[in-house]
């Protein structure tokens, strides 16, 4: 009862002290400027819905910005629309359009500078240069927010969520479509990047540069020019996502490049030219992933050490793995391969001889990738059978030991 | 030539060879839809079936009816008929018997399991293979007296462009290395109908890995209606050429 008394009280306090700036038309502000100007820490701002015009808004007070029915921000193709200077910043339910381009300043929809705590949510971008930026922030959050861009080259637009030196941000369920790279990270650490769709980006669906020990969970990385790739860092954790539709010479699924000591567990890779590309990547652990009809499935550089796939499904691609050299220094164990065509005498559910997922076929593309046009040809299955018997051209040591019988059920 | 032509389709149909391709073929497709769990990895086991035996039974067959039956084109040369007529009713009675077979024997298959473009793809470009190496097996026999030589030539032929050919193609690739051969390998594929067709049915199986550079440049000349014209034309061009030929060839031909 007393604690109840409490509570009341706190909450009955803070309704009386923070106040309720309304902006619209018949309202004393008719701009948001006006009303940041008259605002204090720990208020309010509800915008009406309307068009507003506010050249560059700039938030430096510990404010709750709130648009009622999505009120518009204009930025007429000049200027930033949001700039937040303050930590504990709310920014919810806008709609923001036509961001300044310049290729001197990164103009952002929403630039968040050296704040922390801020909220972005529930906002719809549109036509912006870069999205939602981050600099030396931390501990922000950004979630349910839609960003649409119709990007026509690289250098005319930015990114999605664009995060730089920043740490424990947390990026939750935002939409992300046609924009240079859907999100990117760069020195960004401990952050995580969960449910999130990225599509039809000019470049990557994720960019992910020296950020170390972030997590992304069950996103969905579809058709964007080059995949997602994920560089030069450690510690990344890559769950349940799903990557699909990245076509193209240089597309992949992921591109692995210099990442250390990480861990890919129960992602869908469907329909991508190349599922994973992997080069310098170290210390990697792969389990119960499925490579569902990719061109190819994993492409693994010589460079790698310590690469481990267990446990994963490998159904449907035209080559399982390829590499490009005899240097093996990872492995492969209890795999499910639909082209293994081994026996099981002892019944234990793993095939009694190894499968050894490079074909040569896969050899000799990737030294003269033209060669893919003999591909099923009559020539080329007898190349592939007699290269079984008699290894030349594959590396020995690459092979599963203990293949699956049967698929697992993922 | 009417007559000509249904005497020839009825002594094709009823020589037991054709009825056990026919046979052959249909335990074949559908032993082949039973066993793979997708139907588009059937049509692609169908598809090697379909470009290394369709093209050898077509080119032995025709080749071997048309050295028997000499005795019946000297019969048919001593009436008042024209050698053109003569020369290319053989040929349509073949094409026809055999077409009839490999419908029979391939397509109710591919229809009953994998009705789609790719299995029409799949199916016309039996036809026209079969079409492609009867015509080719008639200018061997008409270049050729000696049946047991023209046999081991069209064996040859057959060698040639499903093996031999492609063996070629690596060759040139490799060492070619160095230059941008994607473009100048659409034309090459159109000297071999065998590996026309494949690509063809490949491009329309939407396999990802020819999705890559050189699988754009594919895509793009194969992909559209054009490209799919032009190598349509070309296998034509593969049944036009020889038989016309031949013809030319039969009509000077001291029998």
């Amino acid at each position: 009862m007393k604690a109840g008394f409490i509570i009341a009280a706190i909450f009955l306090s803070y309704t009386s002290f923070a106040l309720q700036i309304r902006v619209g038309r018949q309202e004393s502000c008719t701009t948001i400027t006006a009303a940041i100007a008259k605002a204090n820490n720990g208020d309010t701002v509800l915008v009406e819905p309307g068009i507003y015009f506010e050249k560059n808004l700039v938030v430096n007070k510990s404010i709750v910005l709130k648009g009622l029915n999505y009120p518009v921000i204009d930025a007429e193709k000049k200027f930033e629309n949001i700039s937040v200077r303050a930590n504990n910043v709310v920014i919810d339910g806008f709609k923001l359009q036509h961001t300044g381009v310049s290729s001197i300043v990164d103009f952002a929809a929403i630039k968040l500078y050296n704040c922390s705590r801020v909220t972005v949510i529930n906002n719809i971008i549109e036509d912006a240069f870069f999205g939602i930026y981050s600099q030396y922030s931390n501990t922000c959050l950004i979630k349910h927010n839609t960003l649409h861009a119709i990007a026509a080259t690289e250098q005319q637009s930015g990114n999605g969520i664009h995060c730089w030196k920043s740490d424990s941000m947390q990026i939750i369920a935002n939409s992300i479509t046609g924009h240079r790279d859907g999100i990117y990270f760069e020195f960004v650490t401990n952050s995580v990047i969960w449910r999130n769709q990225s599509s039809g980006n000019l470049r990557y669906g994720l960019h992910f540069m020296f950020s170390n020990d972030d997590a992304y969970i069950s996103n969905i990385f579809e058709n964007n020019g080059a995949g997602v790739a994920v560089m030069f860092s450690k510690g990344v954790k890559m769950f349940s996502n799903y990557f699909k539709e990245n076509w193209g010479d240089a597309a992949y699924g992921i591109l692995l490049k210099e990442i250390n000591d990480s861990y890919i567990r129960g992602n869908h890779f469907e329909r991508n030219t190349s599922a994973i590309y992997a080069e310098g990547a170290n210390r990697i652990l792969m389990q119960r992933n499925i490579f569902r009809n990719n061109g190819w499935a994993f492409k693994i550089q010589a460079s790698c050490t310590d690469v481990v796939l267990e446990e994963n499904n490998f159904i449907g691609n035209t080559f399982d793995v390829a590499t490009n050299g005899s240097l093996v220094l990872n492995r492969f164990n209890n795999n499910y391969w639909d082209k293994y065509e081994g026996y099981d005498l002892n019944r234990d559910k793993t095939g009694d001889v190894p499968y050894r997922p490079v074909s040569m076929y896969s050899m000799i593309t990737e030294r003269n990738p033209p060669a893919i046009i003999l591909f099923h040809s009559l020539i080329v299955s007898l190349m592939d059978r007699s290269e079984k018997i008699i290894p030349s051209l594959t590396p020995e040591n690459l092979k599963d030991e203990h293949p699956l019988m049967k698929p697992l059920p993922l | 030539m009417k007559k000509i032509l249904k005497y020839v389709v009825i002594d094709i149909l009823r020589n037991k060879i054709v009825l056990a391709y026919t046979i052959f073929l249909l335990i074949l497709s559908f032993s082949i839809f039973n066993l793979e769990d997708s139907s588009s990895k059937g049509i692609l086991s169908l598809l090697n079936i379909v470009l290394i035996v369709v093209p050898m039974v077509s080119v032995l067959f025709a080749s071997i009816y048309v050295y028997n039956s000499a005795e019946f084109l000297e019969l048919l040369l001593s009436q008042p008929l024209r050698r053109k007529t003569i020369w290319l009713s053989v040929f349509s009675g073949l094409l026809i018997s055999m077409v009839i077979s490999f419908v029979a024997g391939v397509g109710i298959p591919v229809l009953l399991y994998e009705f789609s473009v790719t299995g029409f793809t799949l199916i016309i470009s039996g036809i026209l293979l079969t079409i492609i190496f009867i015509a080719l097996a008639m200018l061997v026999a008409v270049k050729v007296r000696d049946k047991a030589r023209g046999i081991g030539a069209v064996i040859l032929l057959w060698l040639y462009f499903s093996i031999l050919f492609d063996g070629l193609v690596l060759f040139l690739l490799f060492q070619f290395e160095d230059y941008p051969l994607e473009k100048p390998m659409v034309a090459i594929t159109a000297l071999n109908p065998i590996d026309l067709s494949r690509i063809m049915v490949l491009l329309k199986m939407d396999i990802s890995a020819m999705m890559g550079y050189t699988g754009a440049v594919f895509r793009n000349f194969f992909g559209n209606a054009t490209g799919m014209c032009i190598s349509l034309l070309v296998l034509l061009l593969w049944i036009i050429l020889p038989i016309w030929i031949s013809v030319r060839m039969f009509n000077r031909k001291d029998v």
